[in-house]
C-alpha cells in the first residue's frame, strides 16, 4: 500500500469546496479551463462540474496541426462525461505565423509558443464568459518545472496543484472521468508519439515516491538511500526541483524602498474576500 | 448548573469587520431563538485568520463599537468570541472574549502563537502572558485559542485553576490526507478527547471553515464530556450550529470515578518545575 494513498471522497469534497468558495467569494459564478484530452484537465473539469454546474464551465480544446487527433475526441468525450459547455479552437494559424518568421525554432521554443497561445486564449475567454481560468498542473510536474511558464502554468486557481500524478490517478477514477482518458500514457501531445515518462527518464509512479518522500516527508539523502532510492536519481530530482524554482515564484522585485511587494508588503491574495 | 452551548461554526471573510460582526451577530441572534445559554465562536471569528499585514487595520480595542455591541448582546446569551485586540500602547492580539450579562468577563490573549510550517503568527501578532480560569453562570471556565491546547501545560493550568469546562476556539487548516482521514481532523479529536479525559473536563471546540488563498478550514467542532467521549460534532467543510446540552450530573459521576483532578499534586509539580527552571538556567 502506498504513502501515496487518498481517501478520495475526502479530497473531492474539499476541492470542489475549494472551487466554490474561491471563484463565488470573488463574485464570479464561472470557470475556464483548456481540455487536452489527457487527464488533469479531465479531472479539472469533472471537479469544476460538481462545483460550479456544468452549464458553468467553458472548457476549449486548442490542438494544433501536429496533435494527435485521438487527444480531441478524448477531450469531446471528457465533456460529455461531465456535461460542460465545450468548443475548439485551433492555434495552428497563430503559431504558424509567428514561426514562418523564425523556422529554424526548436521543438522546445515551438511547444512553449503553444503552451503560450493556448494561455491567451483562455485568459481572453476568461473576460468573454467573466469566469475564472483554472490552473491544471499537478504537483509533479509543477516541483519537476515540467510545464510553461506564463503557458500551461498560468491560471487564476489551480485545485489540483497539490495532488501528485499518482493521486490524480486515483481521484480520477472516484469522479468518473472516462476511462479511455485514465488508462492513455500522459503526454505533452507536442509531436507524435511523445509519452511524458519516456521523454522525463522515469515514471511518474517512481519519481512520485522520492518526491513525496524528499518533499512532504523532508527525508534527507541518507533516508531516501536507505528507503532504496539510487543516488543518481536522488541528485537529477533533486537538480530539477531546485532548478525549476524560478517557474514557481513570482518574479522578483529590486528592493529600494520600505517596503517592497510580496517582501515586506504582505498580504493574502484573498485580502477583503 | 446545567446548560446548553451553541458551536457557531462560521466562514468569516478576511478582513471585514463590519461583514463578520454582522454575521455574528445573526448567528448569535439564531442561537437565542434556538434557547442556547452559550454561544461560542472560532478563533478570529471578526476578522478571518491569515491575516499578515492587516493584522493594525482589523484590530479592535476593548472600547470600541464592536465589543459595545457584543456586550449588548450578551444580555441575552453568554459569548465567547476570538477577535484582533489592540491595546492603547499599540500591541497586538489574537484575543479571545467571554461576554456575560452585557459585560466583558474574561479576555485571554493567545499564548502560544504557531509560526511554522503555514503559520506565521508570532511575525505579526504579540504573545499573551497567563492563562486564567474565571467564573461564569456555567461554572469555572477555561479559554484556549488553537494552538495553546497543543501545550499540555495550558489546560493543565486551567484545570488546576478550577475549571471544569475548556473552551477552545480554533481557525485550524484541513491538511494531510491519507487514506483513510484528514490528519489535522485525527489529531485535534485525540487532542480535545485526551484532554479531557485526563483533566475530567468538558471541551468545547469551535472551528471555522471556509477557504483562504487555498487553505480549507475544515469545522468539525465537537464537544467532549469529561469521560473523553465525542458528545456531538458538527460536519466537516461546512458551516454549522451545533447545539449541545451539558449536565452537571455527568460531570460530577466522572469526578467521582476518576478523582484525577483531586488527586493531582500540586506541590510536586511546582516543586520539580522549580528544580527544572533553575538547572535550565544555570
Amino acid at each position: 500500500m502506498s504513502r501515496l494513498n487518498i481517501n478520495t471522497k475526502l479530497v473531492r469534497r474539499m476541492l470542489v469546496g475549494f472551487l466554490q468558495d474561491e471563484i463565488w467569494k470573488v463574485g464570479a459564478k464561472k470557470a475556464v479551463l483548456g481540455l487536452s484530452g489527457g487527464i488533469d484537465s479531465a479531472l479539472v473539469c469533472h471537479l469544476a462540474a460538481e462545483a460550479l454546474g456544468p452549464e458553468n464551465v467553458h472548457a476549449i480544446c486548442m490542438p494544433y496541426k501536429t496533435s494527435n487527433p485521438e487527444s480531441e475526441s478524448h477531450a469531446r468525450l471528457v465533456a460529455e462525461a461531465s456535461g460542460v459547455q465545450f468548443s475548439v479552437v485551433g492555434i495552428t494559424p497563430m503559431v504558424d505565423a509567428y514561426f514562418d518568421q523564425f523556422p529554424d525554432a526548436n521543438n522546445m521554443r515551438r511547444g512553449n509558443k503553444m503552451a503560450r497561445e493556448r494561455m491567451t486564449i483562455l485568459f481572453d475567454h476568461s473576460a468573454l464568459y467573466g469566469g475564472l481560468v483554472l490552473g491544471t498542473s499537478n504537483k509533479t510536474e509543477l516541483l519537476l518545472g515540467y510545464g510553461t511558464l506564463y503557458g500551461d502554468m498560468a491560471s487564476a486557481l489551480n485545485p489540483i496543484g497539490d495532488l501528485y500524478k499518482t493521486q490524480v490517478w486515483q481521484l480520477s477514477e472516484e469522479v468518473g472521468v472516462p476511462k479511455p482518458v485514465i488508462e492513455k500514457k500522459p503526454s505533452a501531445d507536442l509531436w507524435a508519439g511523445q509519452t511524458d515518462e519516456e521523454e522525463l527518464g522515469f515514471t511518474y509512479r517512481e519519481v512520485d515516491e522520492l518526491l513525496y518522500r524528499m518533499v512532504d516527508q523532508r527525508a534527507d539523502t541518507a533516508e531516501l538511500v536507505a528507503a532504496g532510492f539510487k543516488q543518481e536519481f536522488i541528485s537529477s530530482i533533486y537538480s530539477k526541483v531546485q532548478n525549476s524554482h524560478f517557474k514557481r515564484r513570482l518574479p522578483v522585485i529590486a528592493k529600494v524602498s520600505g517596503r517592497t511587494i510580496d517582501r515586506d508588503f504582505r498580504y493574502s491574495r484573498d485580502w477583503g474576500k | 448548573m446545567d446548560f446548553s452551548v451553541a458551536l457557531l461554526q462560521i466562514k468569516p471573510k478576511l478582513g471585514r469587520v463590519a461583514d463578520n460582526l454582522a454575521l455574528i451577530k445573526e448567528q448569535v441572534e439564531q442561537a437565542i431563538v434556538q434557547k442556547a445559554d452559550l454561544a461560542v465562536l472560532p478563533e478570529l471569528a471578526l476578522t478571518g485568520y491569515f491575516l499578515k499585514d492587516l493584522v493594525p487595520e482589523v484590530a479592535i480595542g476593548l472600547d470600541s463599537p464592536e465589543i459595545d455591541a457584543l456586550k449588548e448582546l450578551s444580555q441575552r446569551i453568554s459569548i465567547a468570541v476570538g477577535f484582533v485586540e489592540v491595546t492603547a500602547d499599540f500591541q497586538f492580539y489574537n484575543s479571545a472574549a467571554w461576554f456575560e450579562d452585557g459585560e466583558l468577563k474574561h479576555l485571554h490573549r493567545k499564548v502560544y502563537l504557531p509560526t511554522y510550517g503555514l503559520f506565521d503568527e508570532q511575525r505579526y501578532l504579540g504573545r499573551g502572558d497567563r492563562f486564567r480560569a474565571f467564573d461564569t453562570k456555567f461554572g469555572r471556565v477555561g479559554l484556549l485559542v488553537c494552538e495553546d491546547m497543543w501545550h499540555l501545560s495550558a489546560p493543565y493550568l486551567l484545570a488546576m485553576d478550577g475549571a471544569t469546562t475548556l473552551v477552545c476556539l480554533s481557525s485550524s487548516p484541513g491538511r494531510g490526507v491519507d487514506e483513510q482521514t484528514l490528519g489535522t481532523a485525527t489529531a485535534w479529536r485525540n487532542l480535545t478527547t485526551s484532554t479531557a479525559r485526563f483533566l475530567t473536563c468538558r471541551v468545547v471546540y469551535v472551528n471555522r471553515v471556509g477557504y483562504e488563498d487555498g487553505v480549507g478550514f475544515w469545522g468539525g467542532s465537537h464537544v467532549v464530556a469529561p469521560s473523553g467521549e465525542v458528545i456531538a460534532a458538527a460536519p466537516e467543510f461546512d458551516p454549522a450550529i451545533l447545539q449541545v446540552s451539558l449536565t452537571d450530573a455527568e460531570l460530577r459521576r466522572e469526578r467521582i470515578s476518576s478523582p484525577l483532578v483531586r488527586d493531582e499534586n500540586l506541590c510536586i509539580t511546582l516543586r520539580e518545575l522549580s528544580r527544572i527552571d533553575q538547572e535550565r538556567s544555570c
